[in-house]
């Protein structure tokens, strides 16, 4: 292809990236260096608020920033370097931690305390999406095919409901009274909170991921069973292969690439839960670093927000998400320079 | 452009049924963002009857609100605000002094609305709110139970009626971590006479009265429902209404629920008296809220007269005649009912409770006080540590926000 038309093809696309991609991402990274603050003066204001019959006044000293000559509050912007970062890890406390030997003190901090749930709830994820979307995918292959269809439809369903909506929807389930938890209590005739404890949520919380997420692993695979070679399938069936062992040495093999695909996007997914802990109400047991991020950016009733804190912890975010794919982005890039020899 | 305005207007004046029960024919477009509970839908649906209105209601107004006064021009003219929220648009100077409209427009309204800072009119307020003691005056009359003034009767009667087991637990608590449970302490602070931020803006939770508060709350806890850091206002009504509660510290504007028959297992035996006091001779552990409205600053003057109109429209008598029981209004024609008799107690108290503070300190103190206390609760830190931890978590935020160095 002449670099003309390639450019022309790839051009809007590398534009667009740049615009909704690389823009933002720049502008994240420089505010996590800077503190932007409006400038302050306090003042004795008088204020009087009603009571039931009459008014109270009192006179308080307020801290009210300076307004310029259009209204708008004057602010300054301050090159602060890694001072953002230091009170979003607060490296000082971890060590003092650490010299203790005290685990509690560091789960005390909130970035410690939600990467620890973040890791945990990607690492564990994992797996069990693997392991039920093949399942899944090899039950449907072997599956008649007169009931095929309606099998598929039913497990892409839990795919499509929006993630908040679904975790509201298991929080409704078991809380309080919920229909589930009520049934639960009279199976095993005893009182159950499901939200008065960390691991209680957190094993909610999973079931509800691997519910929400196994259907896409589910349908990748089930496109690559369609690929496998018939030929080798027979003859390893010829040479004595049982059932797990075409399983393992053929349809694995041949569904690596795929595997890679779904880990990849599963990893980028699971390391920014947050749905879960907003649908769930868990932000007294269990936080993540993307609510983490969102926590800075909501603003009080006197519109405060901490941007730079957001934009440190956005970023940790990000670096905390590369870290975790470089082993599975460098097998590709080794298959890959492989394949093209 | 002109046909289009005449069009666009006579599509609403189709939607809000005509001008019919409103004093004047509103000509020009006004809308309005405010919060989304039930004193609001009235408020709002009066001010439609003039036309040429739009309301948004939106429980998250409070992020939105700053950023769509502070446009040029304002994306709202009218703003619904509590005493909590309206000190970003105070501070930013997005809201306008009303004291010409009021003189002109304002003839119904009691000095008692006028919010005032620094003698400047800021705000009109419609009515009052605050958290006070909620109980089943038909479980207290069986176990022959007097109702609690301090929170230590409140725990003496919460073990008899545990005692009795008449309900799943004897206490609700709106203590969803964040800033409910902030809330909370808040309140309980206060009533033990804790002060939340010195003159020099530096905090001063990691006291005395501090450690009553969480002391006191942890006592509380012990009779609520185990999930109560999930659980919010609207599930402690529920709680209420299902009959699984006894007594709750719960807002007054949550007062008209008990009684709707649609919803309520409980209709006429919930009662509400003041908010308990944390400790003798104190305040009651509550603070005072105010819900109004404000005009925005950057809209035209011709704009800001519409607006203020409108909205004296949806504040006027006839407006609380049809909808009493939603809330403490002050507005006259106001006949308060049964349940309006706890705010009223507490509102008149001698020394009353304090007015939650419009301070920018207060932001911040209500978020750290939010993200910090639930450790305690869930007890993986002592209350000494927690304290500790709230202050450290303010300074953090206030030296970020500028108002420490």
């Amino acid at each position: 292809m002449k670099f003309r038309t390639f450019a022309m093809f790839v051009g809007p696309s590398i534009f667009l990236m740049i615009l909704f991609i690389a823009a933002p991402l720049a502008t994240v990274f420089l505010q996590s260096f800077q503190i932007t603050q409006p400038v302050v003066e306090t003042q004795q204001v008088e204020t009087c608020t009603p009571g039931f019959l009459e008014q109270t006044c009192v006179t308080e000293t307020k801290t009210v920033p300076v307004l310029d000559e259009f209204g708008n509050p004057v602010t300054t912007t301050e090159w602060v370097g890694f001072l953002s970062y230091q009170r979003v890890l607060q490296l000082d406390r971890v060590g003092a931690a650490l010299a203790a030997g005290s685990w509690q003190q560091i789960m005390a901090i909130d970035f410690w305390k939600a990467l620890r749930f973040t890791l945990t709830f990607t690492l564990l994820t994992l797996p069990l999406i693997l392991v039920v979307g093949l399942g899944l995918a090899v039950a449907v292959n072997n599956a008649a095919k007169a009931i095929r269809g309606q099998i598929i439809f039913v497990s892409l369903l839990p795919f499509i409901i929006t993630p908040v909506i679904g975790s509201l929807s298991i929080y409704w389930l078991f809380v309080g009274d919920g229909i589930l938890t009520a049934g639960l209590e009279w199976w095993l005739e005893r009182d159950i909170a499901m939200f008065a404890q960390a691991w209680t949520i957190e094993v909610l919380m999973l079931f509800y991921r691997v519910w929400h997420v196994a259907p896409f692993a589910f349908v990748i695979f089930y496109a690559g069973l369609q690929t496998v070679n018939q030929d080798t399938l027979e003859s390893a069936i010829i040479d004595g292969a049982s059932r797990w062992d075409r399983l393992r040495y053929v349809v694995i093999p041949h569904l690596m690439p795929l595997i890679i695909f779904v880990s990849l996007i599963h990893l980028m997914d699971a390391y920014r839960v947050f749905e879960e802990v907003v649908g769930f109400r868990s932000q007294a047991h269990v936080i993540s670093l993307q609510w983490l991020t969102y926590d800075f950016l909501e603003p009080d009733d006197a519109g405060n927000r901490a941007i730079s804190r957001a934009s440190a912890s956005a970023m940790l975010t990000m670096i905390g998400i590369v870290i975790l794919l470089i082993p599975l982005l460098r097998r590709t890039w080794r298959d890959h320079k492989g394949s093209s020899h | 452009m002109m046909k289009k305005l005449l069009l666009a207007g006579a599509a609403s004046l189709a939607m809000t049924g005509g001008a019919w029960a409103c004093a004047f024919e509103n000509t020009v477009p006004v809308s309005s963002l405010s919060a989304g509970f039930e004193a609001w839908k009235s408020v709002t649906e009066a001010m439609a009857e003039c036309g040429n209105f739009e309301a948004e209601l939106d429980q998250e107004f409070r992020t939105k609100q700053p950023a769509a006064f502070a446009a040029n021009p304002s994306l709202y003219q009218i703003g619904g605000v509590s005493n909590g929220t309206v000190t970003p648009l105070i501070n930013e100077g997005t809201i306008r002094p009303l004291d010409d409209l009021v003189a002109a427009y304002g003839e119904n309204l009691s000095p008692n609305q006028l919010i005032r800072v620094d003698g400047q009119i800021m705000a009109v307020a419609m009515m009052v709110n605050t958290q006070h003691l909620m109980y089943r005056q038909d479980i207290f009359d069986e176990l022959g139970l007097a109702v609690p003034t301090t929170w230590d009767e409140v725990i003496t009667v919460a073990e008899a009626i545990q005692g009795a087991g008449v309900v799943d637990y004897p206490l609700g608590g709106t203590m969803k971590s964040g800033w409910n449970l902030a809330q909370d302490f808040n309140n309980m602070f206060l009533g033990f006479g804790g002060q939340f931020v010195g003159d020099d803006s530096m905090p001063m939770i990691n006291t005395e009265a501090g450690m009553k508060a969480l002391d006191m709350m942890q006592r509380l806890t012990a009779f609520m429902d185990p999930e109560y850091l999930v659980s919010d206002s609207t599930y402690v009504q529920q709680q209420f209404q299902q009959g699984k509660i006894a007594m709750a510290n719960l807002w007054a504007s949550r007062g008209g629920a008990m009684d709707n028959e649609a919803e309520s297992q409980v209709v006429g035996l919930v009662n509400a008296a003041a908010a308990p006091l944390a400790m003798e001779g104190g305040a009651p552990a509550t603070t005072l809220w105010w819900d109004g409205i404000v005009i925005a600053k950057n809209i035209t003057d011709e704009e800001a007269e519409a607006a203020f109109r409108v909205a004296m429209e949806g504040l006027d008598t006839e407006m609380v005649q049809g909808a009493n029981d939603e809330a403490i209004w002050l507005i006259s024609g106001y006949e308060p009912n049964r349940l309006a008799a706890g705010a009223i107690a507490t509102a008149t108290a001698s020394p009353p409770p304090a007015s939650y503070p419009s301070t920018s300190q207060m932001g911040l103190m209500h978020t750290a006080l939010g993200n910090e206390l639930p450790a305690f609760f869930t007890g993986e830190r002592g209350a000494e540590d927690t304290l500790a931890a709230i202050e450290e978590a303010y300074i953090t935020a206030a030296k970020e926000a500028g108002i420490l160095e």
